[in-house]
């Protein structure tokens, strides 16, 4: 059995680490896993995403839409946008602070304003909080953000708990480890 | 050890392994972390970002004549810059290994065009060697590196975005010693004059006519056998070859890793076990016509899509047609959704020249790099893109037909360096009347802040000689050459107003480093004072991706984006924009 999981955001807000955490859980876990990463064009701010499969043997890197099991957006548009990938069955996480892209701040695009219902509607079992917020508040720091929704997601994975935390430390500059771990687990009891 | 590699680290682990002693290569998405890469061996091998793929393929054959093992990289439209060399090296041959890694695009993720480098082994009858993931790269790469000197000639060892771009765990091992470099001279080999030229023509084509024997036994080509009934067997390469195992479990499968020339015995033996054949392959029907003609009957590309990337959800689709079953495709949940497209940064020094050109009727020919950005609205300048360096020439051309509006040519620093330099000389030359501007951020900024000539560093991390942009134009007989800083909007429109007026070419230099290279913000981050904005909207024409409006609310800067460039500030009538107070001494 494969383990699929989708993330997407926006450059910048730390996708990549992300998944990079993801993968090397899974590797502390015993699995076998692969990612992939859109690079180029989209770091200039454009959407980002990236898919991370891990299982007993993982062949193609790329995810089948409608059939990830785990899906994570740091910016609610973006959740909408590849919503198509995520199991009808399964949950989303999503980050509800908005990034205003371009074409809506130029006047050629209009950024929706029911952005709760559409979600609800979209995703039957959805998890629609701030992480910006908490970041800044509880952590004082916007940039763990992308951790705290990390622990929020890995509720939904079947990978050990010292997994993750030695993919942190694996994965996170040694100055942030400490910090990125409370992070995530303060985002594993959301 | 297993290790979680991208394709493009295991390529660059692989040649290491294989006692690679020289590496060249031009950035280009998605080959350029291949070098990157690479250079964390530089105490064994010699690596160069090269000016352009042809310098590039030039340097990795000499260094491949001489005996040591090389290895280039570039990406697709980068081996058309270095097809000549190529053509002729397939003749005179090497003596040490040489691989090209060519990294293709399909679905033109970040590319101005979808071209399969497959046609390219054909057509400079060399092998083409086609790994689907990590594990496989670095396998092929040392493959390729045998097969160049059983050969004696380069082997083209081709990615795609997705091979290159994806992570799997990697078995890694160690490094093999290498050739010493010792060149033996041997002009009938090396000196394609005719008279040698057409000897070593024929050898070229019993070279491959070896190879298509030797390809029917290589470990390279491997079948997966399906549930054992035969009914249907796929032929295909790359990465498509494990989306076609995931969503075929039954079917027989042949996995073509060495792609070009064909294993003609081994496609005739796998036709022959299955009852229905198939061939799925990412781009053009290089195999299908292939198989084609050696008399077997199979389906391909009236099933297959041509263009895009063959993702695993079209291959579901190609399921469903085969089977005549119905098939609903997942879709978006809105199509109505803004668009989120590439931008250029909040505080880009490029946004001012954009903005600046916009208050002109003029034609913009642009060129590759982050300023293509400068096409998107509200800046909306530029209006042709052909190749690296045809921002320059095209503009040549359009004054020569006689057009009446005044024609500025874009092109950036590194390809000032790739290949503008030339079209400047043909219109100095030439008496041409363009404006030239080269949008010098001081790097290689679209793939990721490589150095190039102009930088005075070397892949390797040594100072050196930086080549001067204004100094090459004077020696090209440039009379009008001047620097302007972009961040200044009076000075960038002063300079195009009087360079525009005059009837001789000017070239126009906008510097200042990319910020996301330095990381530094230029000034203090700004804000808009609420009561003093009139909503103009005036600042919004920038384009800058810190100011964020929606439903009419007037305009609010995100001081998190925001690093302080003030083009908005210089824009401001009503003097709403200022900079934040200074955060609180802690």
């Amino acid at each position: 059995m494969i383990t699929n999981i989708l993330l997407t955001g926006v450059g910048g807000q730390g996708i990549l680490l992300a998944a990079r955490i993801i993968a090397s859980a899974a590797q502390n876990a015993g699995f076998d896993v692969t990612t992939n990463e859109i690079h180029g064009m989209a770091q200039r701010g454009g959407s980002v995403t990236a898919q991370i499969r891990y299982g007993q043997e993982v062949l193609s890197p790329l995810i089948l839409e409608g059939t990830a099991d785990a899906f994570g957006a740091l910016e609610p548009i973006e959740a909408l946008r590849y919503s198509h990938y995520l199991k009808p069955e399964a949950t989303a996480v999503v980050a509800s602070r908005p990034i205003i892209p371009i074409t809506v701040s130029s006047g050629q695009a209009v950024y929706p304003d029911n952005l709760k219902e559409r979600l609800n509607k979209t995703f039957p079992k959805l998890k629609f909080i701030d992480f910006d917020a908490i970041a800044l508040e509880k952590f004082k720091n916007i940039k763990v953000a992308n951790t705290i929704l990390l622990g929020t997601l890995s509720t939904g994975l079947s990978l050990p708990g010292n997994a993750w935390s030695n993919a942190i430390a694996q994965c996170v500059k040694s100055a942030y480890v400490e910090l990125n771990e409370n992070a995530f687990e303060y985002g594993r009891n959301l | 050890m297993k290790e979680l590699l991208s394709g493009n680290e295991a390529i660059a682990r692989g040649a290491w392994e294989a006692g690679v002693k020289v590496g060249s290569g031009y950035p280009g998405t998605p080959s350029t972390e291949i070098l990157e890469n690479l250079v964390k061996f530089k105490s064994d091998v010699y690596c160069e970002w090269s000016p352009n793929e042809k310098v590039a393929l030039e340097v990795a054959a000499g260094a491949a004549v001489s005996g040591v093992r090389s290895i280039v990289t570039m990406k697709h439209v980068g081996l058309n810059v270095a097809a000549d060399p190529l053509m002729t090296l397939s003749y005179i041959g090497i003596v040490g290994g040489m691989v090209i890694v060519v990294a293709d695009d399909p679905g033109m993720n970040s590319s101005q065009t979808e071209q399969d480098t497959r046609h390219y082994g054909r057509l400079a009858k060399v092998p083409v060697l086609e790994p689907g993931n990590a594990r496989e790269a670095i396998e092929f790469v040392k493959q390729a590196f045998d097969l160049s000197e059983k050969y004696r000639c380069p082997v083209i060892l081709r990615s795609t975005t997705s091979v290159s771009h994806s992570r799997a765990l990697v078995e890694v091992g160690e490094r093999i010693t290498g050739a010493e470099a010792n060149f033996k001279r041997n002009p009938s080999q090396f000196v394609p004059l005719p008279i040698w030229g057409r000897k070593l023509r024929l050898k070229a084509e019993e070279r491959v006519a070896s190879q298509i024997k030797d390809a029917a036994i290589s470990d390279l080509n491997r079948i997966f056998n399906g549930n054992g009934n035969h009914e249907l067997g796929i032929i295909s390469g790359g990465i498509a070859a494990l989306h076609c195992r995931d969503i075929f479990p039954e079917a027989d499968i042949l996995k073509l890793g060495w792609a070009w020339p064909f294993p003609d015995e081994l496609l005739k033996d796998f036709a022959g076990k299955v009852k229905r054949l198939l061939i799925i392959e990412e781009a053009d029907p290089i195999i299908e016509e292939h198989v084609k003609s050696l008399g077997i009957t199979c389906e391909g590309k009236t099933l297959v899509p041509r263009c895009g990337e063959l993702t695993p959800i079209k291959i579901r689709e190609i399921r469903a047609k085969v089977y005549g079953e119905k098939f609903e495709m997942p879709l978006p949940a809105a199509e109505d959704l803004p668009g989120r497209p590439p931008i250029l940064c909040a505080g880009c020094p490029h946004r001012g020249i954009f903005f600046g050109l916009a208050q002109f009727d003029v034609i913009v020919t642009g060129d590759i790099g982050c300023y293509s950005l400068g096409v998107f609205p509200p800046l909306s300048r530029t209006d042709i893109i052909l190749c690296m360096g045809g921002g320059f020439s095209l503009s040549q051309g359009m004054v020569k037909a006689g057009e009446k509006r005044p024609l500025v040519g874009v092109v950036g620093d590194s390809t000032f360096f790739h290949s503008g330099i030339t079209g400047l000389l043909d219109i100095v030359y030439n008496q041409g009347n363009s404006t030239l501007i080269v949008v010098d951020n001081r790097t290689t900024a679209m793939t990721g802040h490589q150095d190039h000539p102009g930088t005075g560093q070397t892949l390797m991390g040594e100072p050196t000689v930086a080549a001067s942009i204004e100094k090459i134009a004077e020696a090209c007989g440039m009379k009008r050459i001047r620097v302007v800083n972009p961040y200044h909007i009076n000075e960038v429109k002063e300079a195009l107003n009087e360079e525009l007026s005059v009837n001789e070419p000017s070239l126009i230099i906008s510097r200042a480093p990319c910020i996301l290279k330095e990381r530094k913000s230029v000034g203090q981050a700004l804000a808009i004072d609420s009561a003093k904005c009139r909503n103009c909207k005036q600042c919004l024409k920038l384009g800058c991706p810190a100011i964020e409006t929606a439903g009419g609310a007037k305009p609010k800067i995100n001081a998190q984006l925001c690093i302080g460039c003030t083009l908005c500030q210089q824009l401001c009538k009503f003097g709403a924009i200022s900079e934040l107070p200074p955060p609180p001494q802690t």
